[in-house]
């Protein structure tokens, strides 16, 4: 590749990791429960999306390279997991997670309802979870939670529509 | 599920995923780190320029790709590395225990990462 090339090719890059960085953190902290985790998990995702980036600009289409940050990040989580072979270790849903993350407001207004609904969330199987991951903290759209996930549309439709259920019947007392 | 139900549950999930700020250090340390990679790689691009331009055995190695990827990769395993670190000082019984150990866990990452690719 030419100099040239190569530093084009730096620019898109850094465009997309300042336009995606958020995306990362919130995924990477909504998926391991802690910030500390979630900093490393999203350092090593750019480092990973960096090392392919020519090849998945390449491939992309000119479609929106979101999705496969995030299919990076699942994989990094998902190695964590495997190597520590543990749950996060840091409840999501403690005093310190929920300040640091909601405003007051919120707390004020439904501080109960949001501590069920995070417990809630951490009971759902993992691919559900992670649906609703991508969906609302995201805000990613079917077709792009189905590429993140490498699933069809319509599953990744029915798998939104099963987690949002299975979480009512968590969080609605009987 | 009623239609209400579904849209209270939608909201209430919006409220609970609310998207986090990374701190701002975070933000500064991965743009250094990226910021080295690419110096590395122009560094390596004119260091190989150069050799290729003495050596015409290297007109033709299609090395610069190579060369960034390797950059990263070895950016990646020395991260992986550094985190482990502290875990296998804490186990270690020794300082030599703790070079082995650290000369497995950067071996162990090299192998993971030239299985993804």
């Amino acid at each position: 590749m030419e100099s040239q090339d190569k530093a084009k090719l730096d620019r898109v890059f850094t465009e997309l990791y300042r336009a995606h960085l958020r995306d990362v953190y919130s995924y990477a902290y909504y998926r391991v429960g802690n910030h500390h985790d979630a900093e490393d998990l999203t350092e090593q995702t750019f480092l990973q999306a960096y090392r392919h980036f020519e090849r998945a600009q390449a491939e992309s289409d000119g479609r929106p390279l979101r999705p496969w940050l995030i299919r990076i990040a699942h994989n990094l989580a998902a190695n964590l997991y495997r190597d520590r072979a543990r749950r996060p270790q840091t409840s999501i849903d403690d005093t310190t997670t929920l300040s640091a993350v909601h405003t007051t407001e919120d707390l004020v207004e439904g501080r109960d309802e949001l501590a069920r609904i995070i417990e809630g969330i951490h009971e759902l199987p993992d691919e559900r979870r992670e649906a609703l991951i991508m969906r609302f903290a995201l805000g990613m759209d079917n077709r792009e939670i189905a590429r993140a996930m490498g699933k069809t549309d319509g599953a990744t439709k029915v798998l939104l529509h099963r987690a949002i259920k299975q979480l009512e019947g968590i969080v609605t007392p009987a | 599920m009623s239609e209400a139900a579904r849209f209270d549950i939608e909201q209430m999930l919006r409220l609970a995923l609310t998207p986090v700020e990374p701190p701002e250090d975070l933000r500064t340390r991965v743009e250094l780190t990226l910021q080295e990679l690419t110096d590395a790689a122009v560094d390596e691009l004119d260091g190989w320029e150069l050799g290729a331009m003495r050596d015409p055995r290297n007109w033709v190695r299609p090395v610069v790709a190579t060369a960034v990827g390797a950059t990263a990769g070895t950016a990646l395993v020395i991260l992986r590395v550094r985190q482990q670190r502290k875990k296998n000082a804490a186990a270690s019984h020794g300082p030599l225990d703790l070079a082995q150990r650290t000369l497995r866990a950067a071996a162990g990452e090299a192998r993971k990462l030239a299985r993804w690719d």
